[in-house]
């Protein structure tokens, strides 16, 4: 091609010439271009491949809908993949590569397949390639598709922000109509949102002649945005509205120089569409050619950027809008030539190989050229308006899918309804609105006649440039079936690329329609959904990354912690000490120490739920599997909370202060559930009785203390609980202040839960520490815990027990045996699968062949002629503290009546022996929670 | 004329300008009476009629579809294939499904594309490893392949995972499955459809249920928008609508319908090689041999109908890719839908008779039932030709529900679907 | 991102709201002696429907149960409405 730059006119600044590099080499041009005009002024015609034959390609549009150029831009050093030249302003020191190519466009390794075409017609891949398998040629398939290339060595992309905004109205597209929709709006007193995809408000006045109110466009531009501007409406240029949700979220993208996009969600009143309509190409053979670029495209480029398309200019269109661009190439001394298809002429084909030299027309006459610019007519951008639910109408006289009025709530104008001309868009406004005075424009007409591709076009007559789909791929799907309208997409890939098929869709359907005896609406489109173009990923992600990504809950002691040397570690999303010495031999001597002396570790995050009211016994009876009503003021029980299925779902130690009082310690995980739950169950089945519950969890801080010199610790830190039995509950103080004290047992050691204000917490930790530090004892971490709660069988919810554990499983029958009140889950208990012999029982693991520990995971098997057959697992496995030998818990099937069997154990192709014992490895009799 | 697909009938077409194929599958009108009525053109109804008419040399059969073959969550799904499944009883019937996928395009004669690039199954913590084991462990005890990977082993297979010691989500390890991998969904459902076809079965499109037809208590045909068609045997294979169909039918199943959201990307050269998936981000993703990323996450929270792309998920999904893989801050959405799919308590199918005799069922697959589309149409077609379950669907049936007897996926191994 | 209402704080976003299962599925009274196939379909069967539906939401801030009818093809949601109707 050989387009070239007038020395004046345009929106380019030529006193700061600017240059970038593509592929490789230098491209000069001004402030103002973008790079697909400051490529065409450089006379670049071969800039990318399609997709599958590697055909030569050159720049076709102005916009959004460039099917043919992408490339991957460097610039300060971020990357930044797959951008249509077309819609990016040029930088200075840029370095693009042409997507999808290698080495670069114009000497693509792969440019020979384009000569076995013939062999690869749509869908060739599904009738091939399968013996041996798929295998053997999907790595040289995949290497030549996909278009950028990921820079892995720079993970650090910029993260995305997100704006939540609140207006009236959003008007969509920032030509002519949507100024004049918002200007109508914001000048009525709504608060307006204005956005346009492009680098400056104005669409098409732009580029295009138009007498508005009397004045000419740029000066209507002129004076209408200053209007906008009065009027406080927010005009947001390269944004793009790509979606409507439900409920009427309207979500944007924002591009902005040197910063992350932005990402809004905005739910206004009204969302106004005016977003105009793309110019289809036409058939003819080899219309893909570099140089054949779509009418209104070089009417940009030559007004915008004062780019002439080529010196000998062959305009072909099937509509009124030829003219103003054969009048235009002539202003500015180009020689053209205007093909009107309505009159019966029509292109047959191009020639040309890198880019077109010439045409030939259906008279037979031959055209030397080396631009053509087509106009196949315009299709609305009614994507938002069909994302909202919108349903479409065929325009026969528009040639065009156009809303149906009233099918959503979106407001359609402008090139959206099909109105092609400013009169006819203008005229509309009031009624669409509802509102006062449009602008007037002088009436044009638009007349457009049929230009779809045929059947049995000759040659090769591309619909989807970027695809390579051509008439004869649609022919191909026709013949083998594939007709509904779906199934034309994802057999020929017609719509499939990175410009879903903006340019390409309607003339695959009128074609479809043509070889199966369908008009165009009865073969219908496909559905439209987000977003209308790419939108980057770290938009949609936001600042949802790192440590805002399900930030952990913080401990009030956590300086406490840290500051005494504690390795943090996230359990059940809290953030707990794991231990605190230098390396996880730390965690068996922590135990072993709190069984010889004392342990002191923070239990802030376990549950404490307080339920209250006359009748909150009553409703603790229903949630819990045991009994809780006979419990005494003052003292503690342990039970289990199922749900309706049967299952535990929580244990833990119900506390009951007073007669109208308790308080449900559940596990710190399930807080959030266990709270939900009551909650639930209170208003659904309880909705009039004095019940109120109140998770305290937050601002409560718990210490526990641990071991032979609990008490001893308690007495040094001036806590007063000595009278304390177990199981029993009760207030104290420490120094002035409140403290409650329970004394449960998670270690099988005497041990005592204190509970402060949150505030106080480190005031009670210093204290109960230094006390147990000078008891020989000291702080322990949460696996120190998990050792001596394993070594007593005591169960981790979720952990020993999984989603079909029922509570006669761990041991626990009494209460569907004796309790007289319903409860949760009952009925399920009954059923055959809860009442099988052979289920998964807990049951404790020794090894049996001396290797030390059991590998957690690992799974009891047994053989049946020859079968491997799983008989449950392993949960948890540790080196004994209070015991000198390996322990472990797990869930065995018939576990509780095969106490002393031995069992194997397969665990990563190996196996082990085990053999079962009671849960119950330290102290059967309890004698040491009143050692 | 070109009915089977080579290399070489490629070349002879080529250069006689791709004219001599016939229809992958012929549009016959429906008949008044069949041996068995199929409802659900997606890759299990199909699947179905293949195998009645291949295994059982039931030809008599239609398919009948509302819309377009392979309109539903056969074409709208993540296009996984797996069997990394904690259950016996899971592991056979999707280790079955794996086994026939893997021979798939040689039956059918059509290439569908199955890229067993490995599966990795992140863990992100201590407990997550833990599990991770006892998966592995399920999994080889069943006959399955799996490896139990540690965080070196994930580096080797992900090296562009952000996945040190200071990630918010590091990978400590993971379950492997060298035999995981994709499959090119729609050409999963044309494969079925095109050798069923041939085989003899009606393929019926554009024909919508509007009731059934029961007389003694029993299923005896359906009259939809095509008119009255009688068989005594009908099966349904509606996944995401199976509770429209039953209500029609007159009895209630076990399943919610949600939206589960998926999206790709722009294509990009290769740079993800095997699929990935992070129950603690909630989020997998693979890469087409086109070069998109391929995204799916969690279930929507609310229950719904509606076939279309919504933000909440979306996001944190994305999120979570992003949180793992930070170079892909470089891509950008491209496409973004949404399936209804079944959801049942125990997230495990429903295969057998429904309340309503001579009325069989497949559904309930939850967010997996493209993986299992060789199985359920095999299961379902013995079930259809011989009125029996198969041994390895006699678990999945709707008395489960009643017995107690679930087959809970997620409890077992704490792995979403 | 859907809006939903909950009657005790008012519209706020789907994602702070948790489905709690279809109104009306009342639990079967009779505790042990509950015939399997009643347990079973309180548990378990739901209508499903497509279109109208009544349903019980949890509002997770502030734990307040309610009903809400919405339809589950259009995504309309009416405002919630209190259990009991004492909100």
């Amino acid at each position: 091609m050989s387009a070239y730059r007038l020395p004046q006119g345009g929106e380019i600044d030529r006193t700061q010439p600017l240059s970038f590099t593509y592929d490789g080499r230098t491209v000069q041009g001004f402030a103002g271009d973008s790079y697909a005009s400051a490529l065409l002024a450089s006379g670049e015609t071969v800039l990318g491949r399609s997709f599958k034959y590697r055909r030569p390609r050159g720049i076709f549009g102005a916009g959004v809908e460039e099917p043919n150029i992408h490339a991957d831009i460097r610039l300060n050093g971020a990357l930044h993949l797959n951008q249509r030249v077309t819609t990016e302003a040029a930088q200075n020191g840029a370095q693009l590569r042409a997507c999808g190519a290698a080495p670069g466009a114009r000497s693509d390794r792969t440019r020979f397949v384009d000569l076995f075409a013939r062999f690869i017609p749509s869908g060739f891949y599904y009738k091939t390639f399968m013996r041996p398998n798929w295998h053997l040629f999907e790595p040289s398939i995949r290497a030549m598709a996909g278009l950028g290339r990921v820079d892995a060595t720079q993970p650090e992309g910029m993260q995305g922000e997100q704006r939540n905004h609140h207006c009236d109205a959003v008007v969509v597209g920032a030509g002519p109509v949507g100024i004049a929709a918002a200007l109508m709006l914001a000048e009525g007193g709504l608060s307006v949102v204005l956005c346009d995809d492009g680098t400056r408000p104005g669409g098409s006045l732009l580029s295009r002649v138009a007498v508005i109110d009397g004045m000419d466009g740029a000066a209507w531009l002129a004076q209408a945005l200053a209007r906008l501007n009065a009027a406080g409406v927010t005009l947001l240029t390269r944004t793009t509205a790509f979606g409507v949700y439900d409920h009427g979220l309207i979500a944007l993208n924002q591009r902005r120089e040197g910063q992350a996009d932005l990402f809004w969600r905005i739910r206004p009143q009204q969302i106004v569409l005016a977003a105009g309509a793309i110019e289809r190409p036409l058939p003819f053979d080899r219309n893909d050619l570099p140089g054949i670029l779509s009418a209104q495209a070089g009417l940009t480029y030559l007004r915008r950027y004062a780019v002439v398309a080529g010196k000998r200019v062959v305009i072909a269109a099937n509509n009124d809008t030829g003219e103003e661009v054969l009048r235009a190439l002539r202003d500015a001394g180009a020689e053209a030539t205007l093909i009107d298809t309505r009159k019966g002429t029509t292109i047959l084909s191009a020639q040309g190989r890198q880019q077109v030299t010439g045409v030939t027309l259906s008279t037979g006459e031959a055209i030397a050229c080396d631009a053509v610019l087509v106009s196949g007519g315009f299709t609305p951008t009614i994507h938002l308006h069909a994302q909202s639910g919108g349903k479409l109408d065929w325009d026969a006289a528009k040639l065009a899918f156009v809303p149906r009025p009233g099918s959503s709530k979106v407001i359609t104008l402008g090139g959206v309804a099909g109105h092609f001309t400013l009169a006819e868009a203008f005229a509309a406004l009031p009624a669409a609105l509802g509102l006062g005075q449009a602008p007037q424009a002088e009436p044009q007409s638009y007349r457009v006649a049929e230009a779809w591709p045929k059947p049995g076009m000759k040659g090769r007559v591309w619909i989807d440039y970027q695809h390579d789909v051509t008439v004869k791929d649609v022919e191909l799907a026709r013949r083998e079936n594939f007709i509904s309208v779906e199934h034309l997409k994802r057999y020929t890939t017609l719509g499939m690329a990175t410009d879903q098929g903006k340019t390409s869709n309607l003339q695959g359907l009128a074609l479809m329609g043509a070889l199966t005896g369908r008009t165009i609406p009865e073969v219908g489109t496909t559905t439209y959904r987000p977003p209308f173009t790419p939108v980057p990923l770290a938009s949609f992600a936001g600042p949802r990354g790192g440590a805002r990504m399900n930030p952990v809950r913080r401990l009030a002691l956590e300086a406490q912690h840290r500051a005494a040397g504690a390795k943090m570690g996230e359990y059940g999303g809290w953030l707990r000490p794991i231990h605190y010495g230098t390396d996880d031999s730390a965690i068996l001597a922590e135990a072993k120490r709190a069984r010889a002396t004392v342990g002191v570790y923070d239990a802030s995050p376990l549950g404490k739920i307080e339920v209250m009211g006359r009748d909150a016994a009553e409703f603790l009876d229903f949630v819990y599997y045991n009994t809780m009503s006979t419990l005494k003021p003052g003292r503690c029980r342990y039970g289990f909370m199922l749900t309706e299925g049967g299952i535990v779902h929580d244990d833990g130690v119900l506390v009951r202060l007073d007669e109208g009082r308790f308080i449900v310690s559940c596990s710190s995980s399930h807080v959030a559930s266990v709270h939900a739950l009551l909650e639930e169950w209170r208003q659904d089945r309880y909705p009039d009785r004095q019940i109120w519950i109140h998770d305290a969890t937050p601002e409560t801080a718990t210490v526990t203390v641990t071991g032979p010199k609990a008490l001893a610790v308690l007495e040094r830190a001036g806590i007063d609980a000595a009278e304390l039995p177990h199981m029993a509950t009760g207030w104290t103080q420490l120094d002035e202040h409140e403290l409650r004290v329970s004394r449960v047992s998670f270690t099988g050691d005497r041990s005592y839960e204190l509970s402060v204000r949150q505030d106080l917490a480190p005031l009670l930790w210093d204290r109960a520490v230094a006390a147990a530090e000078a008891e020989g004892g000291g702080a322990m971490g949460i696996e120190a815990l998990m050792i001596l709660r394993a070594e007593k069988g005591f169960i981790v919810i979720g952990k020993d027990t999984d989603g079909m554990t029922r509570p006669m499983d761990l041991g626990s029958d009494a209460p569907l045996l004796r309790k007289k009140a319903d409860f949760l889950g009952r009925r399920s208990l009954t059923l055959p699968e809860a009442q099988r012999p052979d289920r998964n029982q807990l049951v404790g693991l020794l090894p049996a062949d001396g290797q030390g520990m059991l590998p957690v995971g690992a799974h009891g098997v047994e053989t049946h002629q020859g079968a491997k057959r799983s008989i449950g697992y392993v949960t948890s496995s540790h080196q004994g503290a209070g015991v000198d030998h390996p322990i472990a818990l797990g869930l065995i099937e018939r576990g509780a009546q095969r106490h002393g069997e031995e069992i194997i154990l397969h665990h990563l192709g190996t196996t082990r022996r085990a053999k079962l014992v009671a849960p119950c490895f330290l102290d059967p009799n309890g004698d040491r929670l009143d050692a | 004329m070109t009915r089977r697909y080579s290399a070489l009938s490629l070349l002879k077409e080529g250069l006689s300008g791709q004219k001599g194929w016939q229809p992958a599958w012929d549009d016959r009108p429906l008949k008044p009476r069949y041996d068995v009525v199929i409802i659900g053109g997606g890759g299990q109804g199909l699947a179905t009629a293949y195998y009645l008419a291949k295994t059982h040399g039931i030809t008599n059969v239609a398919v009948i579809e509302k819309g377009w073959l392979g309109g539903g969550n056969t074409g709208r799904n993540t296009t996984v294939v797996r069997s990394n499944y904690f259950f016996p009883e899971s592991v056979r019937l999707y280790d079955l499904s794996l086994k026939l996928y893997e021979k798939l395009s040689i039956e059918l004669n059509y290439n569908i594309m199955l890229s067993q690039r490995g599966m990795v199954s992140l863990a992100h913590t201590p407990a997550e490893m833990e599990m991770s084991a006892r998966v592995v462990n399920a999994m080889q005890i069943n006959g399955t392949d799996a490896e139990l990977l540690d965080a070196d082993g994930v580096r080797q297979r992900l090296p562009i995972h952000h996945g040190g010691p200071d990630a918010r989500y590091p990978a400590l390890g993971g379950i492997w499955q060298g035999r995981a991998g994709t499959a090119r969904h729609d050409a999963v459902a044309w494969g079925y459809a095109r050798a069923a076809s041939k085989l003899g079965v009606d393929i019926i499109q554009q024909c919508e249920v509007e009731d059934f037809l029961i007389e003694g208590g029993r299923c005896r045909g359906l009259r939809t928008s095509r008119g009255e068609v009688r068989a005594d045997r009908v099966g349904m294979a509606v996944a995401g609508h199976s509770s429209v169909l039953a209500t029609k039918a007159g009895f209630r199943l076990p399943v919610t319908s949600y939206a589960l959201q998926a999206c790709v990307s722009e294509p990009v050269k290769p740079i993800l090689d095997t699929v990935v998936l992070s129950p603690g981000t909630g989020t997998y993703a693979s890469q087409s041999d086109k070069g998109e990323i391929v995204i799916g996450g969690a279930l929507d929270r609310v229950p719904s109908y509606g076939q279309r792309g919504n933000l909440p998920v979306l996001e944190t999904v994305i999120a979570g890719l992003l949180e793992m893989f930070p170079a892909f801050r470089q891509l950008k959405l491209m496409r973004q839908w949404a399936g209804i799919v079944d959801v049942v308590p125990d997230s495990s199918p429903i295969l057998g008779e429904s309340p309503l005799p001579g009325l069989f069922l497949n559904g309930g697959w939850g967010t997996g039932g493209f993986k299992a589309i060789p199985a359920g149409g095999t299961l379902l077609a013995h079930l259809l030709a011989t009125g029996q379950h198969h041994d390895i669907s006699r678990p999945f049936d709707l008395d489960r529900f009643t017995t107690g007897r679930l087959i809970d996926e997620a409890a077992g191994s704490g792995i979403a679907h | 991102m859907q809006i939903f209402s909950c009657p005790f704080c008012g519209p706020r976003p789907e994602t702070e709201f948790h489905f709690g299962g279809e109104a009306g599925n009342d639990r079967p009274h009779g505790g042990a002696s509950v015939p399997a196939q009643d347990w079973a379909a309180y548990l378990h069967l739901r209508h499903n429907p497509k279109g109208a539906a009544r349903e019980i939401w949890m509002h997770t801030t502030c734990l307040e149960v309610f009903v809400m009818e919405r339809d589950t093809l259009s995504m309309r949601a009416e405002p919630g409405q209190a259990l009991g109707g004492h909100a």
